[in-house]
């Protein structure tokens, strides 16, 4: 046939790589920033590198990381959860009280919390896709709506590390090979859920639907039912995060994950996750909810004035995330050049 | 955009194409002697939108292997159309055949199914994905456990693009990439899909001369596959290079099909337009008075080039030409939205700033847009809101504005436009389209301006809001106003307008006088078919 036409776009026999270390490069540059602060923490405090405050490290990220991974889910089809916070508070309190009142096997705490945290996202999901009310205020009326559930319930009657299970309090702080129990479980979803989003169709539209959804609409995606399972997941993780929660602090009152959405969210955005739909991995969430965690943490080592701690942490995730943008940017406009080099023909 | 002046080659189309079509002569008489039922039929389809009749009598034969060109003025049901291949309407009446065979396309993924493949002008990408996941979205290869092979989903991209005769990394996000490899990456999507029919929207209208060099070679080695390819253009010398049959519509009905060869320009252009004017259209006569705006030599790159014009007091001038030859782009460098490369406007005789709407308001020019939606009316306001939004300063007393003053002001303008409404608060979203207009005209009158800008007036007007606008205008200019209108459509122009400017790819290609501008005249101009008149 015909002789093939001359290539418009520049053939980028070397670029293919080196596109994908650029997108891969958002997940890096977390992890670095993440390693960065870790080390200008101890060279300040050297105490800061012992085993012991590396634990910490990570069990203070992990129920941050596992919503993330839900909150992920749901923020690259282009909505978002406010109600994960409560919904961990709910769970905590509702398995606690189980312990207490039932005593309900170890196992089945699990299985409830998730069960609990499922229905609040299948709620959710529903409100959203079925009745087209923006997810932003569905979920902020359920983070309400649970959060004075969870009150009336507690009504002072808190629950205590003594009525709670010991075989369930252990979760929280026991370790293997030196790494706290919490971690695992939350690094195993983080890198299943990690493989799911790269690796199956369903989840690949998760990403269609956010980054168009008109031509979703016309590639034939049920937007609706992806974006429902988007926000049952969500609920499920969060619901896990609330027994994860009661194992970790053994005592839960109605303040149980107060104020943890803003977290979750500040944690995805800064692991690269697109407020916007249609771009971000749970890795990277996950990697920003280690970021937070570690700045934080890192201010109390150096022994920074309280006072100024939220506003310093605040200040580093505006510059780390600036960083960010700057660096996307840079790739956007190498993507962007190889079209103008043709354009001007 | 990019424009151009020369005639493209006409080469590369035609040469490659003889010998590949395996589906047989393809110029041989389509309509009897035919033994294959056509890969796409379309017979009697009608469409209305309310009142707007889009489509009356739609129909449309595509054969495997033949590109079909479907050509009609702006308005005359191209694009319904189209929709009703795509499955985004259904025909009120008549039927759609696939290989003989009547379907019902309720909806894209029955057209889909049924083999038919629509590239718009715009192609609709999803920008943070790869290029091969835009191709096989939903459909990517999997190997066992139904996991995504993106090694495969890369090769069989490549492959793909290989057969086009492209180059394209698959791996890269579709996040910049031109509107012409865009178009390659849904026609690639196209041919996953196995899809027989093709259907391109205007698919050269936003393309450099190299790139649409390049979709002809795509196109050609489509036909050469057997597909049959449905091509809308405005430009007939693409039509002539690339097409074996053309059809014709005009006012929403069949005109004709017949083979390109047997076709030339005059009766393309006689067949798209050929009607009577009726007396729709009363034109007070006026003499022009001074000149209110002179627009000397203006340019913006890539856009538009060396436009000069003026247009006088009383005097209505129409700038016609296709949609997207740099029309509203000249009235928004007047006005200011957009920046120009080089020369001047002048109002009255005082320069204009480049860039600069709030001068060119102050001035005393209104801007009445296309797209009165999006940028003419604040849709969930009042009528007496959204026709004071342009007063607010006038309206003003120490910094408050009165609701009194609003409604005293949108209740005058209401009467001299014969708004017709419920209440002055009702939102205008509950507003007829010809209302809505009547609200936006009346928001810019209200400010007494020497000069009206009005761009496509009665877009998606019903006939009788029409001609209320016409004569609106005829007496803006009859009361010494000067109007600048834009329109696509050639009736309006040539009923409306005392001089007519006509835009081809970005320069003035024409200028006609009331009295000797025909249909004929400005659709050659605009067609880029005459030789440059003096502008």
């Amino acid at each position: 046939m015909t002789a093939p036409a001359a290539p418009l776009t520049p053939v980028q026999a070397p670029g293919v790589p080196r596109m994908a270390r650029l997108l891969r490069a958002r997940e890096a540059g977390t992890l670095a920033l993440v390693l960065l602060v870790f080390l200008l923490t101890t060279l300040k405090n050297h105490n800061f590198a012992s085993s012991g405050s590396i634990q910490q490290l990570l069990v203070g990220a992990s129920l941050v990381a596992l919503l993330g991974v839900g909150e992920t889910m749901v923020l690259v089809t282009r909505n978002v959860d406010l109600s994960v916070g409560s919904t961990l508070g709910l769970s905590a309190f509702v398995v606690g009280n189980l312990f207490r009142t039932e005593g309900i096997p170890v196992w089945s705490g699990f299985v409830i919390a998730i069960a609990l945290g499922a229905t609040v996202g299948a709620v959710n999901g529903l409100i959203t896709t079925l009745v087209k009310v923006p997810s932003l205020v569905v979920t902020l009326a359920m983070l309400y709506i649970i959060r004075g559930l969870d009150s009336k319930l507690v009504n002072g009657n808190i629950v205590v590390p003594s009525q709670v299970p010991h075989a369930f309090i252990e979760v929280g702080y026991e370790t293997v090979l030196g790494i706290p129990w919490l971690a695992i479980i939350v690094a195993v979803v983080v890198i299943a859920v990690g493989y799911v989003m790269r690796t199956f169709r369903p989840a690949r539209e998760l990403y269609a639907v956010g980054s168009n959804p008109d031509a979703a609409a016309l590639a034939g995606i049920p937007s609706g039912r992806r974006v429902f399972v988007a926000f049952v997941t969500s609920g499920a993780l969060a619901g896990l995060g609330g027994a994860l929660f009661l194992a970790l602090f053994a005592q839960v009152d109605n303040s149980a994950g107060l104020g943890y959405e803003l977290n979750v969210v500040a944690a995805a955005v800064v692991g690269g996750v697109a407020i916007f739909g249609g771009s971000g991995t749970v890795v990277g969430a996950a990697l920003g909810a280690m970021l937070l965690n570690t700045i934080q943490q890192g201010l109390v080592a150096v022994n920074s004035s309280s006072f100024w701690d939220e506003a310093i942490a605040g200040g580093l995730l505006l510059i780390a995330i600036s960083i960010d943008r700057l660096l996307a940017l840079r790739v956007a406009r190498s993507l962007r050049s190889a079209e103008g080099a043709h354009r001007e023909l | 955009m990019v424009l151009h002046m020369e005639v493209r080659s006409v080469g590369a189309g035609n040469e490659a194409s003889d010998g590949a079509a395996p589906a047989g002569p393809s110029s041989a008489a389509p309509d009897d002697a035919a033994p294959a039922p056509a890969a796409l039929e379309l017979r009697h389809a009608a469409k209305s939108f309310g009142a707007v009749k889009a489509l009356i009598d739609g129909s449309v034969v595509l054969r495997g292997g033949e590109v079909h060109a479907l050509l009609g003025e702006n308005g005359a049901g191209k694009s319904t159309l189209v929709k009703i291949l795509a499955g985004v309407h259904q025909p009120d009446s008549g039927e759609v055949l696939v290989n003989g065979a009547e379907v019902t396309l309720n909806g894209p993924a029955a057209a889909r199914a049924a083999g038919i493949a629509v590239i718009y002008q715009e192609p609709m990408l999803f920008p943070d994905l790869t290029v091969s996941e835009n191709i096989f979205m939903g459909r990517q290869p999997v190997r066992a456990g139904r996991r995504i092979d993106r090694g495969a989903m890369n090769r069989d991209a490549n492959e793909i693009f290989a057969q086009l005769g492209v180059v394209l990394d698959p791996a890269r996000p579709a996040r910049g990439l031109s509107v012409a490899d865009q178009q390659i990456v849904e026609i690639a999507k196209a041919l996953s899909l196995n899809a027989s029919v093709l259907i391109m929207d205007e698919p050269t209208a936003a393309l450099s001369n190299v790139e649409v060099d390049r979709l002809f070679r795509v196109i050609t080695a489509l036909r050469g596959r057997g597909a049959a390819v449905m091509f809308i253009s405005h430009r007939l010398e693409e039509v002539f290079s690339i097409c074996q049959q053309v059809t014709i519509m005009r006012d929403g009905k069949f005109v004709m099909t017949a083979p390109a060869a047997e076709l030339d320009v005059d009766t393309i252009i006689r067949s798209m337009i050929g009607r009577d004017l009726g007396e729709m259209y009363h034109k007070t006569g006026t003499v022009p008075g001074e000149v209110v705006l002179a627009v000397d030599q203006i340019t913006r790159e890539n856009v538009f080039y060396d436009v000069s014009f003026s247009v006088r007091r009383g005097e209505v001038v129409a700038l016609a030409g296709l949609v997207g030859a740099g029309r509203t782009e000249v009235a928004r460098a007047i006005f200011g939205i957009d920046r120009r490369s080089s020369g001047s406007v002048r109002l009255l005789g005082k320069a204009l700033p480049n860039g600069d709407p709030t001068a060119a308001m102050a001035a005393g020019i209104a801007f009445v847009p296309e797209d009165r939606r999006q940028q003419g009316l604040v849709m969930d306001l009042g009528i007496d809101h959204n026709v004071a939004l342009a007063s607010l300063h006038r309206l003003s007393k120490g910094g408050l504005i009165f609701r009194s003053a609003e409604r005293q002001l949108a209740v005058t303008w209401a009467d001299r436009l014969q708004l017709k409404y419920g209440r002055m608060r009702d939102a205008v979203s509950t507003l007829s389209g010809g209302n809505q207009q009547k609200v936006v005209l009346g928001k810019w009158l209200s400010r007494s301006p020497s000069l009206l800008i009005i761009d496509e007036p009665t877009r998606g007007i019903d006939v009788g809001t029409k001609a209320e606008v016409h004569r609106i205008i005829d007496q803006l200019a009859a009361e010494g106003m000067a109007v600048l209108m834009i329109s696509s459509e050639l009736p309006e122009v040539l009923g409306v307008a005392d001089r007519v400017l006509v835009i081809h790819e970005g320069r003035l290609a024409g200028e006609f006088a009331r009295a000797d501008a025909t249909e004929d005249k400005i659709m050659r101009a605009a067609t880029g078919q005459v030789a440059e008149a003096a502008a």
